[in-house]
């Protein structure tokens, strides 16, 4: 009885010995030759594995970054500068810092500014709505509110806002993966600049209907007035298809716009203090009033001028002033007045 | 009883043909009209028509914007006011070409006369280029341009021509009005389209429910002097007027998936199609009419009405004319109750494939509150293209494309069988069609990177 015990245990281990060592040799021999820092990038990596990259996963993004010769095409969001850093320095590679990116909405029609115009009865979820129709809204371009964006985030950084119908961004847990910004099919949400100290200011509306048409549907809709486009002293707006946008580069963040805004379609966020409406106003104001006093001086001159020796079109500088002779004395004539 | 049918699926709603007895009636024109450039399946039409410019009825305002599109021409005679986005029925914009009416003052060379024309002309290239030119489209509800489904790709060949008469949507009475009223036209316009089709075998089919328009195309059809037409009686089910569903009904013949009915042999046409055709070959008239029925479960019948109506009058301007919209009206659809639109925007303009205001009632039209597949499978029951709409939903949800597109979602059909069967309640059609878009794209993908890949 013994012996028939002691003889499966020998028999069994020698058996489990042997294909060990079958098992070793085969691995020996057809060993893959991978990049060892591939592993390495792979565990410097967060390994969230949310696609934001634009790769399918940490390893498809390490594999290629490897294989990269530089790493122009990778970027890590949820790492961010950081990780990248890292990253670069077990490939000898450079890498340019990016600055920090988060989600914002690009729409603020909240359900007390926006009426509802019908009843929307389908599948609560706003691809089935968008392909249906323009939305129960009037306006065809805002926020469907069935919330595909939160579903799509990994990271819980958007929940809906009950009160007001649109989703809200969790800016602490906001990676800028752009999961969101491909689930919404209105394309409302858009990946921008985190900016100094958290400090933004953005455009929240995507409504292309002419002014009368966006305002009736939204109260808070952008018209495309353009008042903010002539107040911004640093050429960061530009108005396309009736809808301002404002250049994350090119801002100086000095809320002026937001201020002049007629609806308050422009959002700042983070801002340490309450944004001062009447006292940007009355800046404004006193800096267009001068403007335009130079202005009419200028123009006044060219005409003048133009009239009395039919001289081609005047120079005039950015203040206004004429700088030909013959307008020199026009201008006095204008300040004698 | 007829016994004829598709094979599997369907279901038997309530036909509520309501305005079966109201004779057509024109309606007066307004004094704008708004004319869509995306009525038709593919390209937008390019309009080539400036504001300011006198336009007569009749006058092309618009080209075709790609092989698959069809020319736009001008409702009434006036001026062009604008060439604008405006909204659609769905709230989206969409370009469109604002006409003041002044009058109705036609282009020439326009038969205006009701004489029947029944001599065919020779040319098939003429007679294709005449549909061509007079912007003919589809009429049973997907309008793709009737040139290019009349000239089928080479190699391909045409057995039978199936008039589709069977107007299986609950409510609609516009195709059965025509062919009460102007029945010996469709069946010269089938004629038309048989001859171009090399003279196959035509069937006009129509459902049982509508015998005073059996008996009206069978006794027009022995006074006119053409061969190899027939009309065939259909059993009364939905979708019996889907294309794949007339084609197995008729000659007893499946399309494969993914392919066209012309790989059956098969060419399916409206019966509104046929009289567009006959017009536009016979009497050189543009698609600029179409008829279309105002009725509903909360419209007094003696409001209901089946109405020719000039393409780019305002939804809101005939439903006006028609008395306003009734009260106790929670839902406007244009199109029938299974497998239309709703109405976002009822100061929409018409488009050629408009059919209908429908209005219903708040009971009728809303869904149950949502609970749980129970698996019972009256979805894949009803299904008429054989699939299983709750896995399908399922697998939608899982974001699995590949098993998507291995249970040929892309053979969908959108006839809401499996929602309006469905005890529970749940959307599936809604998703259903959002996956069917997915795998469809993905397909084309992968064509498109094929023919590049053998181009290279």
């Amino acid at each position: 009885m013994n012996s028939i015990v002691i003889w499966t245990i020998v028999i069994l281990a020698g058996l489990g010995l042997l294909l060990a060592v079958v098992l070793f040799l085969i691995a020996e021999k057809f060993k893959v030759e991978e990049d060892p820092r591939i592993e390495q990038i792979e565990k410097t990596l967060p390994g969230a594995n949310c696609g934001g990259c634009g790769y399918a996963g940490c390893h498809a993004f390490a594999d290629t970054a490897v294989k990269a010769s530089d790493l122009s095409a990778h970027f890590c969001p949820v790492g961010g500068n950081e990780v990248m850093k890292k990253v670069a320095d077990i490939l000898g590679y450079k890498v340019e810092e990016k600055a920090p990116q988060v989600a914002v909405l690009r729409c603020n029609g909240s359900c007390a500014v926006r009426p509802k115009v019908n009843v929307y009865d389908g599948a609560l979820s706003c691809r089935v709505k968008a392909a249906l129709y323009s939305g129960d809204t009037g306006c065809s371009f805002g926020c469907l509110g069935c919330g595909d964006c939160v579903a799509a985030c990994e990271f819980g950084a958007l929940s809906m806002d009950a009160e007001t119908g649109l989703p809200v961004v969790d800016e602490a847990k906001c990676v800028a993966c752009g999961k969101c910004v491909k689930a919404c099919p209105k394309a409302l949400i858009e990946l921008r600049a985190k900016g100094p100290r958290g400090m933004r200011e953005f455009v929240s509306c995507r409504n292309q209907d002419k002014g009368p048409a966006a305002r009736k549907a939204c109260a808070n809709a952008c018209i495309g007035c353009g008042i903010c486009v002539k107040t911004c002293t640093h050429d960061a707006i530009t108005l396309e298809n009736n809808i301002a946008y404002i250049d994350f580069a090119k801002c100086k963040l000095c809320r002026e716009c937001e201020a002049m805004c007629p609806t308050g379609a422009i959002h700042g966020v983070n801002f340490p203090k309450p944004l001062d409406r009447d006292g940007i106003k009355a800046r404004v104001a006193a800096r267009n009033a001068a403007a335009k006093a130079a202005a009419q001086g200028g123009d006044g001159s060219a005409v003048n001028s133009a009239t009395a020796t039919h001289e081609p079109a005047q120079k005039t500088s950015v203040d206004g002033t004429a700088v030909s002779a013959a307008t020199e004395s026009v201008k006095k004539e204008v300040s004698n007045e | 009883m007829s016994k004829i049918t598709f094979a599997i699926g369907g279901v038997h709603p309530d036909d509520a043909k309501l305005a079966r007895g109201c004779a057509i009636e024109v309606l007066p024109l307004p004094q704008t009209m708004y004319v869509s450039m995306a009525q038709h399946l593919g390209a937008p039409a390019k309009p080539i028509v400036a504001v300011g410019d006198k336009v007569k009825t009749g006058q092309v305002i618009a080209e075709p914007g790609g092989f698959i599109s069809a020319f736009v021409h001008a409702p009434a005679s006036g001026t062009v006011k604008s060439i604008a986005p405006r909204k659609d029925l769905a709230g989206n914009n969409v370009m469109h070409v604002e006409i003041a009416v002044e009058g109705d003052e036609w282009v020439e060379g326009v038969d205006l006369s009701d004489t029947l024309v029944t001599e065919i002309p020779e040319d098939r290239a003429a007679i294709l280029d005449k549909i061509k030119a007079c912007g003919v489209v589809g009429l049973g509800g997907a309008t793709f341009p009737t040139h290019v489904k009349l000239n089928p790709a080479p190699g391909s060949v045409a057995e039978c021509l199936i008039l589709n008469g069977a107007e299986c949507e609950p409510y609609l009475t516009s195709d059965y009005r025509i062919m009460l009223e102007r029945t010996k036209e469709i069946i010269v316009g089938a004629a038309i389209m048989q001859k171009v089709l090399g003279g196959c075998r035509t069937v006009i089919g129509i459902e049982e429910n509508k015998p005073e328009a059996i008996e009206a195309m069978g006794k027009a059809l022995a006074t006119l002097p053409y061969k190899g037409i027939e009309v065939l009686p259909l059993k009364k089910k939905y979708p019996q007027g889907g294309e794949k569903q007339l084609i197995q009904a008729v000659m007893h013949r499946e399309v494969g998936s993914g392919g066209l009915p012309i790989s059956v042999g098969a060419v399916v046409q409206n019966v509104a199609t046929s009289l567009a055709v006959y017009e536009a070959v016979q009497k050189n008239k543009p698609l600029i009419t179409n008829t279309l029925t105002i009725t509903g479960n909360c419209l007094p019948v003696e409001r209901q009405h089946n109405y020719l109506f000039r393409i780019g009058m305002p939804l809101s301007y005939i439903a006006e004319y028609a008395g306003g919209v009734p009260e106790g009206a929670a839902k406007l659809v244009s199109g029938g109750p299974m497998m239309g639109r709703a109405i976002a925007n009822l100061d929409a303009a018409t488009v050629k494939g408009s059919s209908s205001i429908l209005y219903l009632s708040e009971a009728s039209t809303r869904r149950g509150q949502e609970s749980l597949c129970i698996r019972c499978g009256r979805c894949a029951d009803a299904c008429p293209m054989g699939l299983e709409p709750f896995l399908l939903r399922r697998l939608y949800a899982a974001g699995d494309l590949e098993a998507l597109e291995k249970n040929a979602v892309q053979d969908c059909i959108e006839c809401g069988c499996c929602l309006y069967s469905c005890p529970a309640y749940i959307p599936l059609l809604d998703h259903i069609r959002q996956a069917k878009g997915q795998v469809m794209a993905a397909i084309r993908a992968r064509a498109a990177a094929q023919k590049s890949n053998t181009k290279q």
